[in-house]
């Protein structure tokens, strides 16, 4: 198993946002969380990433490893968990290129690197061509493919995606869901993908867990949840 | 009134432009990465005075001094510089580690207070360890003064200007073209991110106080340099001053806090020869100890019209993830 969560406990001051989940993940599984607005999924990803502190009790393991033990940073450069954050949070007064280097900060592997970006490139020809630009001026699609790339250039053991396909033309989200899978598939990079899209989500994953005000309420094989009256009530517009 | 006069005041208005500059430049990185200004800087500027006092004495004894010098005296102030500005960095480290980063957290009024009080702590400190008196900064080169079309310069007027300019190239350089600069530039923008790409936020941190404390140090020899008596609280009005320049330049502009250095220097130092122009012109008696008031009330004036400063930016909201 590579991640392991159980009873995940998260508060921010008196609102309690996650009341002890369970979920795990295998190597190079790709895992949904699918949930209404305010139900944790991006508190969920912000624990896992040691982005937000969590309450004595919760279990996080990576690799039989203790994640609780990592800070934010190692998380992302010993770990190889990176975490792209709902609404990208590009450095905007970075270049495109900048932004790709300094998420190899902490990487000694300078061979790996020079081929890695060449990778990030091949995946996303548009990030070439646009490589000197501030990636502040980048589009809402080349920002996203560019939030993936960093992340990719950072680490590929698990990949947490925080609502990817926000903001997204239809057919700009397909290009960066069939990026994610050939990542995915090459690299064996997990993935944690957290959307409202439901449907598309669904279909990317093979696990999917259904959140519900801080509880996992549901979880079982995307197809089977796919079908699922209850989900499609709530989740898939009947 | 002469060119050579307005000339005069012009070479002292950018030796004084480089002790503002490079101690502004300190308040302006700490401000911009994690947007909090740290007010015992202008401590940490004496302090560098004082440990630059104690190398220069100590390799003075080391290498020997007047007609028994074993080193040129420039190679002692080079020396001097370097090795105090090493030493100065971990006066900063440690300020950041034990003043700010528990307080990282908390309302920016008590990183404001911390700041004050490790000032105090610093100016105490010096008085109970050496005394509180004043001491003497030892004239590391002999003072040469040339003459150039009447105008009268020295070598070391020149070499502070050089000397802080070429630091001011130097972190230039470090911001623009090292991962640390890139990583600094980033955490300027949306620190809050900058852990999710695997950039260990408080190295850079730590970092930043290091480098300005650096060149504050620096700023504090070439003081001792120039104005050879330290006293434990030169900090106190120097620091207030060069703050007036970062804030002047642009909270957390690089850029702004040079310029507005060099541009507060020329305000303080031009403002006597404009009272004595004027004190002519309209028969007036402006004493020239009303300098201060008039070369501060040019300042507020300044930012009434430019609220946030000559390179401010709007950006980085520094929202949470
Ligand atoms: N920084 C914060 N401070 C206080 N409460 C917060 C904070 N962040 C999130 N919350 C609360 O925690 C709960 C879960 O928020 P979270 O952002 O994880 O939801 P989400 O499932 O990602 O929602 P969305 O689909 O809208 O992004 C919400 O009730 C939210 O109001
Ligand atoms: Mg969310």
């Amino acid at each position: 198993m590579l991640l392991n969560v159980e009873n995940l406990r998260v508060s921010y001051g008196n609102i309690k946002a996650l009341h002890g989940i369970s979920f795990n993940i295998d190597a190079g599984e790709i895992v949904t969380i699918i949930g209404a607005n305010g139900a944790g999924k991006s508190t969920t990803l912000r624990a896992v990433s040691r982005m937000v502190p969590v309450e004595t009790g919760s279990v996080m393991t990576c690799m039989g490893k203790d994640l609780l033990k990592f800070p934010a940073d190692k998380v992302v450069s010993q770990l190889g968990i990176t975490h792209v954050p709902e609404g990208r949070r590009l450095f905007g007064n970075l270049t495109v290129m900048e932004n790709l280097q300094l998420a190899t900060f902490a990487r000694k592997d300078r061979d790996n690197v020079k081929k890695d970006y060449l990778r990030v490139f091949e995946i996303f020809p548009r990030l070439e061509e646009r490589k000197s630009q501030a990636s502040g001026t980048l589009s809402g699609g080349e920002q996203q493919m560019l939030a993936i790339g960093r992340a990719f250039m950072s680490g590929r053991r698990l990949m947490l995606l925080d609502e990817p396909s926000m903001g997204l033309s239809p057919l700009l989200m397909m290009n960066v869901f069939q990026a994610l899978k050939e990542i995915n598939r090459q690299e064996g990079t997990a993935i944690l993908l957290v959307e409202q899209n439901a449907r598309l989500a669904l279909k990317f994953s093979k696990k999917g867990y259904v959140l519900e005000n801080g509880n996992l309420v549901l979880e079982g094989a995307s197809e089977t949840l796919i079908n699922d009256p209850e989900v499609k009530k709530a989740y898939l517009g009947g | 009134m002469t060119v050579n006069f307005l000339m005069q005041n012009l070479i002292n208005a950018l030796q004084w432009g480089s002790f503002y500059a490079l101690i502004a430049l300190g308040y302006s990185m700490v401000y911009s990465i994690l947007m909090l200004f740290n007010f015992a800087h202008g401590d940490i500027f004496m302090v560098g005075a004082y440990i630059g006092l104690g190398v220069s004495l100590g390799l003075l004894s080391l290498f020997g001094s007047g007609a028994a010098a074993v080193l040129p005296g420039w190679v002692v102030l080079v020396l001097t510089i370097l090795i105090s500005m090493f030493l100065t960095a971990f006066v900063g480290i440690i300020v950041e580690r034990v003043g700010y980063r528990p307080l990282r957290e908390a309302p920016r009024a008590s990183a404001a207070i911390t700041g004050l009080m490790i000032g105090i702590i610093l100016e105490t400190a010096n008085i109970l360890f050496l005394g509180g008196s004043r001491l003497k900064f030892p004239q590391l080169i002999e003072s040469v003064t040339y003459n150039i079309g009447g105008v009268y310069v020295t070598n070391k007027k020149i070499m502070i200007v050089l000397v802080s300019i070429g630091l001011m190239l130097a972190l230039h350089q470090l911001i623009t073209r090292t991962k640390w600069g890139m990583a600094m530039r980033a955490m300027a923008y949306d620190y809050v991110v900058v852990p999710l790409v695997g950039v260990p936020m408080n190295t850079i941190a730590a970092m930043t106080f290091a480098i300005g404390s650096a060149l504050a140090a620096a700023a504090g020899i070439l003081f001792g340099l120039a104005y050879p008596v330290l006293d434990p609280y030169m900090g106190v009005s120097f620091g207030w001053k060069a703050f007036v320049a970062a804030i002047l330049g642009g909270r957390g502009s690089i850029m702004g806090a040079c310029i507005a250095g060099f541009m507060l220097g020329f305000i303080e130092i031009m403002t006597v020869p404009a009272i004595q122009i004027m004190n002519r012109l309209f028969s007036l008696n402006i004493g020239s100890n009303f300098r201060d008031l008039i070369a501060y009330s040019i300042v507020l004036l300044i930012l009434i019209f430019r609220p946030h400063g000559l390179f401010g930016q709007a950006y980085s909201a520094k929202l949470r993830l």
